[in-house]
């Protein structure tokens, strides 16, 4: 614990440092039961910043994005996202969930649905979309994955990688102003991943605020404003692509960094 | 996940071979099914000796040396002829005879058009219930309104029907009144009770499995008893519930707690990706509920559901310990008559085809439901 790098180092945003911070995480604290999750995790991250989390499994990554839609809930410290503090609050939450879209490892498409209506159900419902113009702005995103030609089956007539585009796109459905992904290509077979990498990309293109756990080093490299490398629940270092893999300086990262290039 | 093509792969060198040439046709799976050893044989020949000879005597009783009519003097059937070819003829002069009591029980005879067109109501709603075509809101009136019609129908009073007091309902309208009314309030019931199981909300969680476990752990006999004897002595000097509704009321309680019990397996089945999704996409708890987790949740739960059905429908027979007409009971009374004492079995048989034409369809139309709503599972 004595080589993790002084947490304010994580705040200051490499990039668009005039712009306000899309999300803000203080001091967060996580246990499962008495396993210690998160600790102490200070991250803040600026509108349009794209942000990689990696580290090993177990490291808390995956929680400490999925305690930013509050799909886990975090014990001790403050979160806020687009300025609206986390709380038990459910307005608040509602609104977060509004502006936070989240594409996940296991795809988690809903079976029973289309993949139009995967897509419209939630801007219908949620965001109050009249039925048709939910439909065209499906049928868009769904044009900007590059499958609109599926939209009338069900998801599991598609393959994973487009299984996962289509995740992207009903995310992006809702207008979110952050999209978080977690891991979103680990459960892929290898030539799918690449579909998916570059959907992601192509959306970092347009400036999308971005936080996404993955291993994926060359995505890191391509995208990332800033890696940050997490271990046991703490941020250990955090920095631009080039300088954290070329020049790590701890040796949890080495030692992390030495084994993702082993396994590839 | 598998099904992507590698559209530039050489064709493959291997010669191609055809499937082996598979043993088609009636004689060839009888060869192999049925006489492919000598053990198989002689079962075989024993057991079509048996079934021919049972199937054929059976026949002989129910059709060839069957009475259909006997004659009737001063309203007095005379069976004489159905007791002498007892146990060789079947005397089907007793269902020609008694039919409309055992249908309609003690409902007056001259009006026996109303529990009839009663018992038309209620296939057609199912009919029109069955169709996913009447699936949206729509269905709510035309439920509302057709029970509405069938209590019309049955008490009369209204329109110039003349009143008749539920005690002189019976037969099958009382089936069909019990199975209809306990499912349609047993079902959403049991939806919000298994909602409730999963509740974050301690009350509501141990209220729902409180509800459970204690029906669930009382035989419906007991139920029904309570209901009948125990529940009005709780009532006010004065105020009396129908006995009817007081059995519909344990019918439904009953039935509920086991549906929830099985809609809640369905809950269970669902991963907790599904209700992470439709939570990161900011939908309602009960739009999450109605669009995504039950839909799948019940698909998944139709073949024990529809059990618990067909099940619940036959159990509405148990009203007779408490002196109500079901079609059961009234078949049984149809045979207390002094002429008639003795030919049970004909009746039994009859009164059971109506049972297993209503469960058949039941259990038919879920098999297309479980295949036609399950589509996207197919590839």
């Amino acid at each position: 614990m004595g080589e993790t790098i002084e947490a304010t180092a994580h705040i200051a945003s490499a990039m668009r440092a005039d712009a306000p911070p899309a999300i803000v995480l203080e001091n967060v604290n996580k246990w499962f039961g008495a396993l210690h999750v998160l600790r102490e995790v200070n991250l803040q991250v600026a509108t349009g910043e794209r942000v990689v989390v990696c580290g090993p499994s177990g490291s808390g990554k995956s929680t400490l994005i999925r305690c930013i839609n509050r799909l886990e809930v975090h014990q001790q410290g403050r979160i806020s996202v687009d300025g609206i503090e986390l709380t038990d609050d459910l307005r608040s939450l509602d609104a977060i969930r509004r502006e936070v879209g989240m594409v996940f490892q296991s795809f988690n498409l809903f079976p029973h649905l289309t993949i139009l209506e995967n897509c419209t159900l939630a801007p219908i419902w949620v965001r109050r979309m009249p039925k048709k113009e939910a439909e065209e702005l499906a049928m868009e995103y769904l044009t900007r994955v590059r499958i609109p030609e599926q939209a009338k089956k069900y998801p599991g007539q598609l393959s994973g990688g487009q299984q996962q585009r289509v995740a992207i796109a009903r995310a992006l459905c809702m207008k979110p102003k952050i999209m978080l992904f977690d891991e979103p290509t680990s459960a892929l077979d290898p030539e799918m991943i690449k579909e998916v990498l570059d959907t992601m990309v192509m959306l970092a293109a347009t400036g999308m605020t971005m936080i996404c756990v993955t291993h994926e080093m060359g995505f890191a490299r391509q995208v990332a404003d800033r890696v940050v490398f997490m271990d046991r629940g703490e941020i250990v270092e955090s920095g631009e692509p080039e300088a954290l893999f070329n020049d790590p300086k701890t040796d949890r990262l080495r030692l992390f960094l030495s084994q993702i290039l082993r396994g590839h | 996940m598998s099904d992507i093509t590698l559209g530039q792969t050489p064709a493959s060198t291997a010669p191609r071979s055809a499937p082996p040439v598979a043993a088609t046709g009636a004689m060839a799976w009888a060869r192999a099914n049925l006489f492919n050893s000598w053990l198989s044989t002689a079962v075989t020949l024993l057991l079509a000796y048996l079934i021919i000879r049972y199937s054929i005597s059976f026949v002989e009783w129910a059709f060839f040396n069957a009475i259909w009519q006997v004659p009737v003097v001063n309203g007095q059937a005379q069976t004489a002829a159905c007791r002498e070819i007892k146990g060789v003829g079947a005397c089907w002069a007793v269902i020609t005879e008694k039919h409309r009591f055992i249908l309609f029980g003690t409902y007056p005879y001259d009006e026996h058009w109303r529990p009839l067109l009663v018992c038309f109501l209620f296939v057609g709603l199912y009919v029109i219930s069955a169709m996913r075509r009447f699936w949206n809101w729509r269905l709510v009136p035309i439920w509302v309104g057709t029970l509405t019609l069938i209590g019309i129908l049955m008490w009369g009073g209204l329109f110039g029907l003349s009143y008749v007091p539920q005690e002189r309902w019976g037969g099958l309208p009382i089936t069909l009144i019990l199975s209809t009314f306990g499912l349609a309030f047993a079902f959403p019931l049991a939806i919000l009770v298994a909602l409730g199981r999963r509740s974050k909300l301690p009350a509501i969680k141990m209220l729902c499995i409180l509800y459970v476990e204690l029906i669930r752990g009382v035989p419906l006999i007991s139920l029904l008893f309570m209901a009948s004897v125990m529940f009005p002595l709780f009532l006010p000097e004065g105020m009396n519930i129908d006995k009817l509704l007081r059995a519909q009321i344990a019918i439904t309680l009953f039935a509920g707690a086991y549906l929830a019990e099985v809609v809640r397996g369905g809950l269970q089945a669902l991963s907790r990706g599904q209700y992470e999704a439709a939570d990161a996409l900011g939908l309602s708890y009960w739009h999450k509920t109605g669009f995504i987790i039950l839909p799948q949740a019940l698909r998944l739960v139709i073949p024990p559901l529809v059990n618990t059905f067909i099940g619940f429908f036959k159990d509405t027979s148990l009203v007779l310990i408490i002196g109500i007409f079901d079609l059961l009971t009234a078949g049984k009374t149809a045979i207390v008559e002094p002429a008639w004492q003795g030919f049970g079995v004909e009746v039994y048989i009859t009164v059971g085809l109506i049972y297993l034409v209503f469960c058949f369809a039941m259990s038919k139309y879920s098999q297309d439901l479980e295949r036609d709503l399950n589509q996207h599972r197919r590839r």
